[in-house]
């Protein structure tokens, strides 16, 4: 595995290339000093994106905090998409569903006074729900692959919202469940008065929890696809046969995959149920299915960082593209279409053009710098 | 020049960095049948391959009686008048044994015409004509090859590359089979590129024999000669 | 008895749309082994144009027209442009990119003509018959849909069986390689494949408008029902898609009038799972095994 120090955590885990003799200079002194272990270094990277989050948060407008909030909770499910898809080459149309099943469970439990179980309680048991339905549509996974499980999968996105409507008395029909809003923490106000003397409204309350949340689940994938089970992902997805030929258990794999995959659709379901204070049918169509798909298709499947970037193009690209269509005459409904539509282009042009995703494709020019530098002899024939 | 030499002149195909041919001439005269022999992986597939245009050349042409057809795509080269049988899955399973047999015929030819070679290629291979409403998946060996090889006829071709039709038949029926070729070349004038592993049989129905080696010609004189060889016969053809 | 009545007449009239989308999901999947998510999206598009020129003044006629030759190009269009790539490629791959199209379609439709609901014409009265005194949920209009879906079955029947083109083009669906050495130009084949599903597809997503609202998303849950009754026949064999669609029609008809309208996506969902787990070859494959 490559020791380099520059990147991000999820680069050393899912970088398929070996970057063979480490680079002499300055860094290797630096390298030195890092953490020896796998855990350690990527524990490090998180706690320098924790100084950036914080940095940014304080630093930006309410409106901005907000917008990052939302970027959290696509960014917690869009991870945990591309374990499944990139890692285990498993595709799910219906995380839009399981993020519905962990936005509903924390609106049940929390209640709509805020009288209920303590928001990371709640959290908790939002994942453990969510990973309990994941088991089961996992089991039903394992067993079907490529379009018979996007059939699947979107038949699950386009049916469990009938659920909240036919049990309308518990999960609030078509207007959808309130979620109570948390109080901020006292302490944690205080915290963040003694760094920055600024207040922390609400908003920014909930984009400090979706980060959090976000990190500490990019640390946990991170270690999972660097370790033993992120290798036999891999080789499950790279030839079946060959890995039930060394012993791997497909079935029990698979669901495993699919199972991590919906702790984090359910935890970003909970974010979201908070973030947004409602959970309704209208909130998990297929379409937020096929916007997850988009982000980490776009960024790279299998790559974490190219699951945040795709969902950094969720929550920023629409504004920017809504005002073009604004300033080009659209009426503000019609230009509210142009981003799903730009999602749609851009999902096809990828495949067509990039299968491998922006992280990929800045992969592949690193790499060919690398060999130019090194000279034509590495460089293989046809 | 008679309707239906095939010149191939330089030609070499490259899979990535393997080169499976290299710089391989041959020219086939109509009324003869040329064998092309070697052993696995000598690049006899590939060069039918090349041939019929599954397969891009990196080098070197095809010419069918002096017209270039080297990058023309597959499709084009078998309405020109090549028919490739190719080895073993030849047959569409999921057709009847008459539509696969239609197949071959729709190649220009009317619907008269049509009806008379189904008629002439069931009387040649009566298990077909017994079985002609049925999915070829019912048929045996033996039968998918007297299938395959009665659809190239049915073409009209004036070229006929064989992949292997011996493999995997038993030894009467690859008598049967390689005795009609010879009838049939005899009568009516065609081609044939005979691709085979089984040198013995395919030698005892050619007129010349041309050996391949890692993808380059080691060998070719009258079929008859090479057979004699005996130094090549061990070195290059295994009997 | 008199519900039970009505509502088997319900499943048939939707059971025959359902079978002739799951028909064309068929078509693509035989000949590109691709299932083209984004079929629904597309007769959506194709019934929108048709309103348009109902609504310019046309007659309902005229609109079934557009929506056909609109289906026809649509389908051609798109498997030259964006399939033809990544046909033979990674599964995933084309699933993706039929997706995006599905999301792309959808927006474009809203842009273009709006996302209110709109009310789609039907050609006949959508008045039930009456019988014996008892007013039924068949109409003039569920006999026009029966009649317009098994016209097109029975002329996609002769097409395959008893030209030469059908031959050409089932030869390309079942082996490119040999089709081509056969002097067949499959990519032609291909995508007059392409075009074909693409106008049943359109006339199933018209068949469904008629006589009710449409929006960008309407044709969403049609594409799942389509799926798993493509998936119940086999997804191999039209046949099957037929029969699978007219059981779905029913079926789905039945949970929605004794169990309630919002189950009907879930119901899809359970069947889907359990002719996956228990028969995925589905009830008309021709080979015994397959991989789902």
């Amino acid at each position: 595995m490559s020791q380099q120090t520059d990147e991000p955590a999820a680069a050393q885990a899912s970088s398929p290339v070996a970057t063979g003799a480490p680079r002499p200079g300055p860094l290797a002194a630096v390298r030195r000093r890092l953490p020896r272990s796998t855990f350690g270094r990527h524990a490090l990277v998180v706690l320098l994106a924790l100084v950036a989050v914080v940095l940014v948060l304080e630093l930006t407008s309410p409106f901005r905090n907000s917008q990052f909030a939302t970027m959290s909770y696509y960014a917690i499910a869009a991870a945990g998409l591309t374990v499944l898809t990139g890692l285990n080459g498993q595709i799910s149309l219906g995380h839009g569903a399981l993020m519905a099943v962990g936005a509903y469970t924390t609106g049940l439990l929390l209640g709509d006074d805020g009288t209920g179980l303590p928001l990371l309680l709640v959290m908790v048991i939002a994942a453990a729900v969510t990973a309990l339905v994941g088991a089961v549509v996992g089991a039903a996974a394992a067993r079907l692959h490529g379009p018979y499980l996007a059939g699947a999968t979107l038949a699950l996105a386009v049916a469990v919202p009938g659920l909240a409507i036919y049990f309308d008395h518990t999960l609030g029909g078509e207007q959808g469940l309130p979620v109570a809003s948390p109080d901020v923490p006292d302490w944690f106000a205080d915290a963040v008065y003694f760094l920055s003397a600024n207040e922390t409204p609400t908003a920014k309350y909930l984009a400090y929890l979706g980060w959090g949340t976000l990190l500490v689940v990019l640390l946990l994938l991170a270690n999972l696809m660097a370790g033993r089970i992120g290798r036999v992902w891999r080789a499950v997805r790279d030839d079946e046969v060959a890995a039930e030929l060394a012993g791997i258990r497909l079935g029990r794999v698979r669901v495993l995959a699919f199972v991590v995959s919906a702790v984090c659709a359910g935890l970003a379901g909970s974010v979201l149920g908070v973030v947004v204070r409602l959970a309704a049918p209208s909130g998990f169509t297929i379409v937020l299915s096929l916007g997850l798909l988009t982000a980490v298709v776009v960024g790279g499947l299998g790559s974490l960082e190219g699951a945040l970037l795709g969902s950094a193009l969720l929550v920023f690209l629409p504004p920017a593209v809504t005002n073009l269509g604004i300033g080009a005459g659209l009426d503000g409904t019609q230009a509210a279409q142009l981003a799903p539509f730009v999602y749609g282009v851009v999902l096809v042009l990828v495949m067509l053009l990039a299968p491998s995703g922006a992280v990929g494709v800045v992969k592949k020019l690193w790499n060919r710098s690398r060999t130019n530098r090194r000279g034509p002899s590495t460089r293989r024939t046809g | 020049m008679s309707a239906g030499t095939l010149e191939i002149s330089g030609l070499t195909t490259s899979y990535g960095p393997v080169t499976a041919l290299d710089t391989v001439d041959i020219t086939a005269e109509r009324g003869q049948v040329t064998a092309v022999l070697g052993a696995n992986g000598a690049g006899k597939s590939t060069l039918l391959r090349t041939i019929s245009g599954l397969v891009r050349p990196a080098a070197g042409q095809v010419l069918l009686d002096g017209t270039d057809l080297t990058h023309a795509p597959a499709e084009a080269i078998a309405r020109a008048g090549i028919a490739h049988v190719p080895e073993g899955r030849g047959v569409i399973t999921e057709l009847t044994v008459e539509e696969n047999l239609r197949l071959g015929a729709m190649l220009g030819a009317s619907r008269r015409r049509t009806e008379r070679g189904l008629a002439q290629v069931y009387e040649m291979f009566p298990p077909l004509a017994q079985r002609r409403r049925h999915d070829a998946h019912v048929l045996s060996g033996g039968e998918r090859q007297m299938l395959v090889i009665g659809r190239a006829l049915l073409s009209g071709p004036d070229v006929l590359l064989l992949d292997e039709p011996s493999l995997g038949l038993a030894p009467r029926i690859v008598a049967q089979i390689f005795g009609l070729l010879r009838d049939l070349v005899d009568s009516d004038g065609v081609t044939v590129l005979l691709v085979e592993q089984n040198a013995r049989s395919a030698l005892s129905i050619a007129d010349v024999g041309v050996v391949l080696n890692l993808g380059r010609v080691v060998a070719r004189d009258a079929a008859a000669a090479l057979a004699a060889d005996d130094g090549l016969r061990h070195a290059y053809l295994g009997f | 008895m008199q519900q039970f009545l009505n509502v088997t007449l319900t499943g048939l009239g939707q059971g025959a749309v359902y079978a002739a989308f799951a028909l064309a999901l068929v078509l693509i999947w035989r000949s590109t082994r691709v299932v083209n998510f984004a079929q629904g999206a597309m007769a959506m598009f194709t019934t929108y144009l048709a309103l348009t020129v109902i609504e310019g003044g046309q007659s309902y006629w005229v609109g079934l027209v557009v929506a056909l030759v609109a289906g026809l190009v649509l389908g051609a269009v798109i498997e030259r442009l964006v399939i033809r790539p990544v046909e033979g490629g990674p599964e995933l791959n084309a699933v993706i990119v039929t997706l995006g199209l599905f999301v792309a379609l959808q927006a474009l439709a809203a842009i273009l003509f709006g996302s209110t609901f709109r009310s789609f014409p039907a050609p006949f009265d959508l008045r039930g018959f009456t019988v014996g005194g008892v007013n039924i949920a068949f109409t003039p209009n569920s006999i026009y849909i029966i009649v317009a879906v098994v016209v097109v079955m029975l002329a996609l029947v002769a097409l395959f069986r008893f030209t030469d083109l059908g031959l050409k083009m089932r030869a390309a669906a079942f082996s490119q390689e040999v089709s081509r050495l056969l002097g067949v130009p499959v990519g032609r084949m291909l995508t007059l494949g392409w075009a074909l599903a693409a106008g049943v597809g359109s006339l199933s997503g018209l068949l469904i408008a008629g006589g009710s609202l449409v929006f960008p998303a309407y044709m969403d849950a049609v594409i799942v029902y389509g799926f798993v009754a493509a998936v119940l026949g086999g997804l191999d064999s039209p046949a099957g898609a037929v029969v699978g669609g007219l059981t779905i029609g029913l079926l789905l008809s039945y949970v929605s009038g004794y169990l309630g309208s919002e189950l009907v996506a879930l119901a899809a969902l359970a069947i889907l799972v359990a002719v996956l787990l228990v028969r995925p070859q589905g009830l008309f494959a021709r080979t015994a095994a397959r991989r789902v």
